[in-house]
């Protein structure tokens, strides 16, 4: 029972720590199915995070928090459409400048207005997003199995978990069951093809970064405002790029980027976990071995160890109209 | 394929719209100054002031800058063959292991003279071939260099922590690093040529590495412009398909030139490692590799242009230090503001007031931009 409890416990841990990964990826997916490289994943979480603890602590209220953090990721993914679609910037060069920007900028005014060393105050109780229990999940906890299944793994989190996982079969249909989803891939495939049709390639863009920096919003929301209680500097740790790794992991299909991130955030889990304690037969792993292991997975991908990971085709490249 | 903007003068190619550029971030960033309450002209006078006022804060800047020349060129030199080495930072701190083994090994037996070489060696190697990898992937199998770089900075983080916190750190220190250096790896000062100038210096880290870094700057000069394998680099950058019809080996040349800018990138970690802090530690390379990117774009690729924008953001280190101590609101994080704005602007944006500029240009002598050419074929 003991390791059963145990394995509950880090797929519980889990699904905590894959809900960021997997709104900063379908955040990625948006944007890069439409053709921009995004490495800006990183900057627009923190952000959103800085954004959204920094709103729910003056304001008192978790929503409030919630939209100011879409509102600010999505002021950055702008600045990103402006620089790479706008002024046909490169993409990569774009989004190296936003996560400068943002790491910076958060701590300087988290410092400026609050004073605590670039963080945020301790939301209070109605600042953050508390933990939804299922009706009856205390009741059945003690069922044998079922119980803790259904009490830890699936009741008890907040509604942006919950959200996150919503978020799988909702960007599926966007994408492969509407106009807009078809048009969204076309972009990014052939823009030239979509100009023809008579159809704005920026703008058309411009809406997919948009849906990015919603998502990412969201994400450095969870990050601040649900994980933690506040915002700590440089709390997103990387996770964007991890996020972006979980992208090409998933090969940009979004059912994919959900078991990519949950695979990920269960190395991390497993990882925190274990603590350096030896596992059967293998030994002793390290620790800093399961972290670097998301990164390295990715590279033997690339690689094409592990089938293929075919970008859409015209990532990156900013489109010209023939004159 | 258009071009999309006439030609301007050489002058205004690489001196003015830097210029105007770098004008414009900072003008952003003074707003983020405003906005923290405090008042940006001020801040920029402590800055120059705290940066160039002293001798130490001269030595300083130009120690800043040492660091930024070598990831600077590290950067460029992948650039002008068409490629994004973002892993500049995972180079330079994996080549912090190649200095710590030659370094412990040596520094008791050997003199500087004799390990600084072994170590420009070590680290330049090491540098180079964990720049192989993402280099090999993307010449072989296609994958794109940007992201491997990224998932082989994270790699080379995790190397050097399980290293710093297990097996490079003598027993019984609580400090992730390596044991202190002995004389035979501290690499001598060159504080004495400011002082030449009748400036006093307190402790300052500038040292031999500032001249290996001009010495890199020349080289790289060179070899781009001024050898067969430079120009076919620059061709590969430029064209990708013309280098393949011309019959210049794909896999040859992106390997070749990753090699030499991740070596530009490991010689980096000489700097702080054998010129300041006499030891390996977590984290030394703190963003400096990334600083390279905005030296990089801010020099337009150019080792001239480099090394006078390493001095700048040299200067905005230090100054920003000074900056952090008389205004309290405003910490060393501003640095990395202005370094996004100036990526932003001078890379991302970097044709964003072209047109603008040339049209002015125009007005004046329409001949200079070549106007008329382009008129003439009907466009």
């Amino acid at each position: 029972m003991d390791v059963f409890n145990a394995i509950v416990q880090t797929l519980d841990s889990t699904i905590r720590l894959s809900v960021p990964l997997l709104l900063a990826c379908l955040a990625g997916l948006y944007s890069e199915r439409a053709g921009i490289f995004d490495i800006g994943l990183e900057g627009k979480m923190l952000v959103g995070a800085f954004a959204g603890a920094a709103a729910a602590s003056v304001f008192h209220s978790a929503f409030l928090g919630l939209g100011m953090a879409i509102l600010i990721s999505v002021a950055f993914a702008m600045v990103h459409g402006f620089a790479s679609i706008t002024h046909r910037g490169n993409q990569i060069v774009s989004g190296v400048a936003i996560n400068f920007i943002a790491a910076g900028s958060t701590i300087i005014l988290g410092q400026a207005w609050f004073q605590q060393g670039g963080r945020t105050p301790a939301l209070q109780p109605g600042e953050r997003f508390e933990a939804i229990t299922w009706p009856g999940a205390d009741a059945i906890h003690d069922v044998p199995i079922i119980g803790p299944i259904y009490a830890e793994l699936l009741s008890g989190h907040s509604i942006l978990v919950y959200l996150a996982f919503l978020m799988v079969p909702f960007t599926w249909w966007v994408l492969f069951r509407t106009r807009f989803g078809l048009r969204l891939r076309a972009v990014g495939e052939n823009p030239a093809a979509v100009d023809t049709a008579g159809i704005s390639v920026a703008w058309l863009r411009y809406r997919a970064l948009i849906c990015t920096g919603v998502l990412t919003g969201i994400a450095g929301a969870y990050l601040s405002m649900v994980q933690n209680g506040g915002f700590v500097k440089d709390m997103t740790a990387g996770k964007g790029y991890i996020a972006l790794a979980a992208l090409i992991f998933a090969k940009w299909k979004p059912v994919n980027a959900m078991f990519a991130c949950l695979l990920f955030g269960f190395l991390d889990a497993a990882a925190i976990r274990l603590q350096g304690s030896p596992l059967p037969i293998i030994g002793k792993v390290p620790v800093q071995f399961m972290q670097a292991l998301p990164y390295i997975l990715t590279v033997i991908l690339l690689a094409g160890f592990i089938g293929k990971a075919i970008p859409p085709r015209a990532g990156g490249v900013p489109y010209v109209k023939e004159r | 394929m258009s071009t999309p903007y006439a030609k301007l003068p050489a002058w205004a190619d690489y001196g003015l719209i830097p210029l105007i550029n770098l004008f414009v971030a900072f003008v952003v960033a003074g707003f983020v100054v405003l906005l923290v309450g405090e008042n940006p002209l001020r801040a920029a006078v402590i800055l120059v002031e705290g940066a160039f006022g002293k001798g130490t804060g001269i030595a300083f800047t130009l120690f800043y800058a040492t660091t930024f020349i070598f990831t600077g060129l590290s950067v460029a030199v992948a650039a002008h063959c068409g490629l994004f080495n973002i892993g500049t930072e995972g180079q330079a701190y994996i080549a912090g292991l190649g200095i710590a083994v030659v370094c412990l090994s040596f520094d008791s037996v050997l003199p500087w003279w004799l390990t600084f070489p072994l170590a420009i060696v070590a680290s330049s190697v090491v540098g180079a071939l964990w720049a192989l990898i993402p280099a090999y992937l993307q010449a072989k199998r296609g994958s794109h260099i940007v992201i491997t770089t990224i998932m082989f900075n994270f790699i080379a983080a995790s190397i050097m922590v399980y290293l710093l916190v297990g097996p490079l750190k003598p027993a019984g220190s609580q400090a992730p690093q390596t044991r202190n250096f002995l004389a035979g790896a501290e690499l001598p000062k060159l504080n004495w040529i400011i002082e030449l100038f009748g400036a006093k210096i307190r402790s300052a880290p500038l040292n031999v590495c500032f001249l290996l870094a001009l010495v890199m700057a020349f080289l790289v000069w060179l070899l781009i412009w001024r050898t067969k394998l430079g120009y076919e680099m620059r061709t590969y950058g430029h064209s990708p398909k013309a280098a393949r019809y011309a019959g210049i080996s794909e896999t040859r040349i992106i390997i070749t030139a990753m090699m030499i800018s991740g070596a530009l990138a490991g010689m980096m970690a000489l700097n702080p490692v054998m010129g300041d802090q006499h030891n390996v530690a977590i984290d030394f390379v703190s963003g400096a590799g990334f600083v390279g990117i905005a030296v990089a774009l801010m020099g337009r690729l150019h080792p001239v242009g480099i090394v006078l924008a390493a001095i700048l953001f040299g200067m905005l280190y230090q100054g920003g230090a000074e900056l952090a101590f008389e205004m309290p609101a405003i910490s060393r994080d501003m640095i990395v503001i202005i370094q996004g704005l100036v990526i932003l602007f001078a890379g991302a944006l970097e044709h964003m007031f072209r047109p603008y500029i040339q049209a002015l240009f125009a007005s004046f002598s329409p001949r200079s931009v070549g106007m008329e050419a382009v008129k003439g074929k009907g466009a």
